[in-house]
Parts: structure tokens; sequence; C-alpha cells
């Protein structure tokens, strides 16, 4: 889970790594308030979970409180990237001498956390990687050993950072690692880190995501939860324990294990058609399961036809012609099922969703011709 | 021959005693796996379907001669379960666990990899490991397989190797050994540990290998065919579709940038003369065609 700025410095702050004060505003009348109580001069910034909100207009500097408000009204409502923003974040402006960056994550490759630093901060990182790499000192850490002050010194002093800064910025890395491993996160930025005109070194932005699943070692996540940018159908679908994502295509796809999932998005694409979403009911799934994922489907009405891809290994294949069932009672299904079903009970499945085979629900014998079917479906009954 | 595993294996299955240990660790018994014991903390002494149970591995290595785990207990209890039985001198570790925080999984391969460098895991998140006819540690249906080789099989996905493995044995195309090496960030053995370990079996004359977005695992891959492989490798890699950032419900599988994509794995592979499918289908249809060249 991705958490906004204003939560990333919040989570930094459990971990000792300094930033400026600031107040969460959903209106313009808080934001004047918030930067009264704050003191002037302030900044403006828009909460969203996407890169380049600076250059899109959604940070802006305000000096007095007819400042605020301008801004704060060009803000809210503002679109990013697609994100709509909904929340700003009111912070006391800091007097910068310098911007800075450093992260962690892991090293996939070398299986070690990866540590950058570099000089070159306030600016797109992967744009510094490609145009001068050797501005981006690395340092890799093994969790076994953790990291030390004298060890996040290093990439510190050959990032260049300037000399006043080196020993804050050592200790800061330190309680970033802290944060980073202790609080169970994927990735943990600050872009940039500065360095005040009177010599302290503070985070001035956070991105923060952490690990899905470490959540339940992490009851304080709870309050983070709900701020997940989810569309209508993503809620649902959360609600009902499903892994889902949602696509812009008109094939509703349903598939048991990630992987057959990911294949099933790519073959409907490959025989010309799109999917609505990626979908999968895990392994094991009972037949509840399965009538909450067609559920969830049948509530997308960008839906023309819906593929149901199931490999039956630990999932039974009766249970899941089970859910399927279940669902018809439930809900009046919109749109025509296409049903490739193998493995694990396969035949026990096939023979009791016989009675229910119509023009709308079909069986075809493999991955491909099920493909094909429901793209040809889609396209007919659009 | 097979990799990794044989018919002389002898499985602890940590977790016995639980839902899904007792489901697979029976399951992969009745498939003809020598499951000798059962470890759950203070439930030595009883047994599972005549399974004997030990509270420590330790015991259940020393009464019974275990050297191969399969790790069937919740996220929370996966890795001091892990490290238990490489520090008990178990040589072959499978880990199905789902849901293990990343960092745990950092900190395990680690500690393995400096103080148990013996000891191989595979997983975690993973279907396991099966060597038809022989062993089968994990939730792989040991049916849709079929003994007698020619072909190794190596996979990041569960279902999908089911597909690869199902359309092989329907075409009388065997397989030596499959390995799942899971989904997970940090998987304890890759697709180079698999590919190496195929290139040296002798009873294995092709490799499957089939990836999926995210890291940058297939690419390495590539580069080690490119060295090292003397035999065939047919490729299918999952994902093409899939939208950037978005975590396709592996933890592994996720676009950053444009590191990461199916398209670069597969034009890694390409180049180094791998058989790049479009689909696990084709896949399968591919290395069928492989296999009847090979003779």
């Amino acid at each position: 889970m991705d958490l906004y700025e204003y939560q990333g410095k919040q989570y930094f702050a459990r971990f000792g790594i300094p930033s400026s004060p600031g107040v969460l505003c959903d209106t313009v009348d808080e934001a004047q308030s918030a930067a009264e109580e704050l003191g002037y001069p302030v900044v403006v910034k828009a909460q969203v979970k996407v890169g380049g909100r600076g250059k899109a207009g959604g940070i802006q500097l305000a000096a007095d409180s007819e400042d605020v408000r301008r801004h704060a009204s060009a803000i809210l409502g503002m679109d990013i990237k697609g994100h709509v923003v909904r929340h700003l974040w009111i912070e006391k402006a800091s007097d910068i001498a310098r911007e800075y960056y450093a992260s962690f994550t892991l090293d996939r490759a070398a299986k070690l956390h990866l540590c950058m630093v570099s000089a070159k901060g306030g600016v797109d990182i992967e744009e510094v990687a490609a145009t001068d790499p050797r501005a981006i000192a690395r340092l890799h850490v093994d969790p076994v050993d953790g990291l030390t002050v004298a060890e996040a010194a290093k990439p510190v002093a050959e990032a260049g950072l300037d000399e006043v800064a080196r020993a804050q910025a050592a200790h800061l890395l330190v309680k970033l690692y802290d944060c980073y491993v202790q609080g169970d996160c994927d990735l943990v930025e600050i872009n940039p880190m500065i360095l005040t005109t009177d010599g302290r070194v503070r985070a001035l932005d956070a991105k923060v995501t952490l690990d899905d699943s470490a959540a339940f070692r992490h009851a304080e996540w709870g309050e983070l939860a709900g701020s997940e940018e989810l569309d209508a159908r993503e809620l649902l679908a959360k609600e009902k324990g499903l892994t889902y994502i949602g696509l812009s295509g008109s094939v509703g796809i349903i598939a048991n294990g990630a992987g057959l999932a990911m294949s099933t998005l790519d073959v409907v694409n490959q025989v010309g058609g799109r999917a609505a979403n990626f979908l999968d009911i895990g392994g094991g799934a009972s037949a509840d399961t399965v009538a909450s994922a067609l559920e969830v489907i049948n509530s997308d009405d960008t839906v023309r036809s819906i593929f149901v891809n199931i490999f039956g290994g630990i999932t039974r294949v009766d249970e899941v012609a089970n859910g399927v069932v279940e669902a018809l009672r439930r809900v009046e299904l919109r749109s025509p099922i296409v049903l490739r079903l193998d493995g694990t009970n396969a035949e026990e499945g096939r023979q009791m969703l016989a009675a229910h085979l119509s023009d709308r629900i079909v069986f075809e014998d493999t991955m491909l011709g099920a493909a094909r079917r429901a793209v040809a479906l889609a396209g007919a009954s659009r | 021959m097979s990799i990794f595993i044989d018919e002389t294996t002898k499985v602890l299955v940590q977790g016995l005693t639980g839902t899904q240990g007792r489901f697979h660790g029976l399951r992969n018994r009745d498939y003809g796996t020598k499951v000798v014991a059962g470890v759950t903390p203070g439930k030595g002494g009883s047994d599972v379907d005549g399974v004997p149970v030990y509270d420590t591995v330790e015991e259940a290595v020393a009464a019974t001669g275990a050297d191969a785990s399969f790790v069937a207990v919740p996220p929370r209890f996966a890795p001091d379960a892990i490290i238990e039985s490489a520090v008990a001198g178990v040589r072959f570790i499978v880990c199905v666990t789902e849901g293990i925080p990343a960092q745990e999984e950092a900190l395990f391969f680690n500690r393995l990899r400096r103080e148990h460098p013996s000891t191989r895991l595979v997983g975690p998140n993973c279907p396991g490991v099966i060597s038809p006819g022989k062993c089968n540690i994990g939730i792989t249906p040991g049916a849709i397989a079929l003994a007698g080789g020619p072909v190794g099989v190596v996979s990041r996905s569960g279902t999908l190797t089911y597909q690869a493995l199902h359309d092989l044995s329907q075409q009388n195309v065997g397989q030596t050994t499959c390995v799942g090496i899971g989904g997970d960030p940090v998987p304890g053995t890759g697709f180079i540990d698999c590919l190496d370990a195929f290139e040296q079996d002798t009873d294995t004359r092709a490799v499957m290998l089939i990836g999926e977005i995210g890291g940058s695992e297939e690419e390495r891959a590539a580069q080690f065919i490119a060295d090292h492989m003397t035999k065939p490798v047919v490729c299918y890699i999952a994902g093409v579709t899939a939208p950037p950032g978005r975590k396709m419900g592996h933890a592994g599988a996720i676009i950053s940038g444009s590191q990461g994509t199916a398209q670069a794995k597969m034009e890694a592979l390409a180049a180094v003369g791998a058989t790049v499918a479009q689909n696990p289908i084709e896949a399968a249809e591919l290395m069928v065609e492989v296999v009847k060249n090979l003779a």
C-alpha cells in the first residue's frame, strides 16, 4: 500500500526522522486556518499518490492568506495524472540550502537491501540514474548485519553531500533504514532530503510503500486503510477479499492463481480482446468466493462477457461450479459466461453445470478457444 | 534422474497437524513420497494417519533420518520453521506459505546463504517440487505430471505450471522434475539454480521456463542460458498486458517503470536463442516439437 506524503511523514516521525510541521486539510477554509496556525510562509501541497506533483502545479508557496486561498482552491479538485486531489497538506515553508536524495528498497538481484544517496535531489531520480549514474551512491545492506552510522556515512560521503550535512544525513539514513525494516516497507524514499539554511537535515517529501503481507503485525496500519485510491469495483472486491485490479476492457476475467490470471489477460489480448479486470480467486477457493467474484464482475457495466478460466490444483473445480450455480441464484448476470474448467474434479464440475448451459453459459475445452469465444461474445453483445 | 529430490528423499512436514499440512502432506504420501515425520511444537508423540509427530525438527531428523522438509505453517511462524530445519541439518526445504513479509524473507534468505550454505530453500509462496513417479513435496497435483522425462520445468507460477504439466503430459511428453520457485520477491531458489541443475542432469534434455513480470530474474536467466546452457529452453512470460505499478496477485509481480516488463524479458530470452511462446498453450506445443527433434 502506498502512503500519501503526509502519512509517510507521520510514519517517518515514529522512527525519529524529522520533517516540517504541517496540517492535513480538505477545504480552502481549513487550509487558511492551518496556515495561520503554522505561520507564513507556508507550502500548499496536493496529496496524491503519484509523482510529478510539482511540475503539475500541485505544490505552491503561499506568503499570506490570500495566496493560501488562491492556491488551495486551484489545487483541490485538480487532476494530476488521473489522480484527483481531495486533500492538501499545508506545511511550514523551509529555508532550503541544498536538496539531496535518499532511499532504501530491496535489490531483488542481489537479494540485499539497497541504499541510494545522491546530492542531486528534488528531481526525478530515474532521470539522474539515466543521465548521470555516478551521481547516485549505492550501498548494499545485509539484513543479518543491519546498518550502522559508520556504514551509512560511506554513501553519504561518496555522493558528495556537503560536509555540514554529512553526520546528520548518516544518522538520518540509519533511522530511515529502521523505518524500512521495522516498519515493513517495500520502499522508503526522501526526495528531496534537504539541508536548511540553518544547517539542519530533514525530509521535505516522503514516499512510503508498505508491504501488505506484513499487515498482520501492524495494528497501527488500520488507520491508514481506506486511504487507498480504489475505484468502486476495486472497493467491492476488497470487501469480498478478492485480489482484483480494474482494467479498461470488456471481457471480465476470473482465474485461479496469479500466473494463470495474468496469462488469461494476455491470451484475451492476443485474440483481439481486452480484459476488464484481473481477478485471482486464489488457491483452494470456496463456492462463496467464486460467487462473490462473479458478483463483482457483474457490477462492472463495462463488462460484455465473462471468461472463467480454472485449472484446479488445490482449487477443486466442483467447488468452482458450485460457486457459479450460487451466483446464478444470487444475481442476474448481465453478460454471457464462457467456462474453461480443467484439473482437480473437472468432470464433476462440468456435470454440475450441465443443466445450466445455454447460449449465455457455455463451455470451451481449451484456454485459447475459450478466450476467442469470450472475445467474440463481448463484441456481439456490445 | 531428477534434480533436488528423488525416490530416496525422506520428508518431514512442519505443520502436519494443521489443515493445509495434513491435506497436502498426506496427498504427498499417497503419491509415493516418503513422508516420514511431522513436526508441531507441543504435539510430539501423536501421529497423523500413522505419520509420527515430533515437537522439534531436530527430534524428527534424529528419529527418522528425514533430509527434506515441507513447511506448511502460517506466515507468522514460517520464518522460524525454515531456520529451525536448516539448523537441524535438513538439506532441502520447500515452503509453500503465502504472505510472509518481504523483510522476513530477505532476512532468512541471507541467514541461510551465510550460515547454512548447503541447505536449499524452494519458495516461499510456491507450489513445491515434483519429480514425477518419485517424490512430490508441496501442493502440485501429482496426477497431472508424467514420469520419465525428458523435460525439466521451472516456473514462478503455480497454476501456470499445472497448465504446462497437463499440456505436456497430454501429449505424452514426460518431466524429470518440475520446480515451482514461487512468486515472492526473494525466492530461496531462482531460475538460474534450476537451469544449472537441469543442465547437469543427464536425463533432462530440454527445459521449460515459465516466468512473469517483475524483477530481473528472467533477464539474468537469459544471460545464464547464453553462457552455460547446451540444452534447448522453451519460455513463456506471463503479464504482457499487465498495467505498470500494480501488484498482480503475486507480491513479486509488479512492473516498476520500464523495468520488469514481459516484453523486455521475452526479448532477452529470444536474443540468447531460447524459444519464446506467446501463451502457455503454445509453450507446450513448442516443447513437444523440441522433444520430437531431440531424437
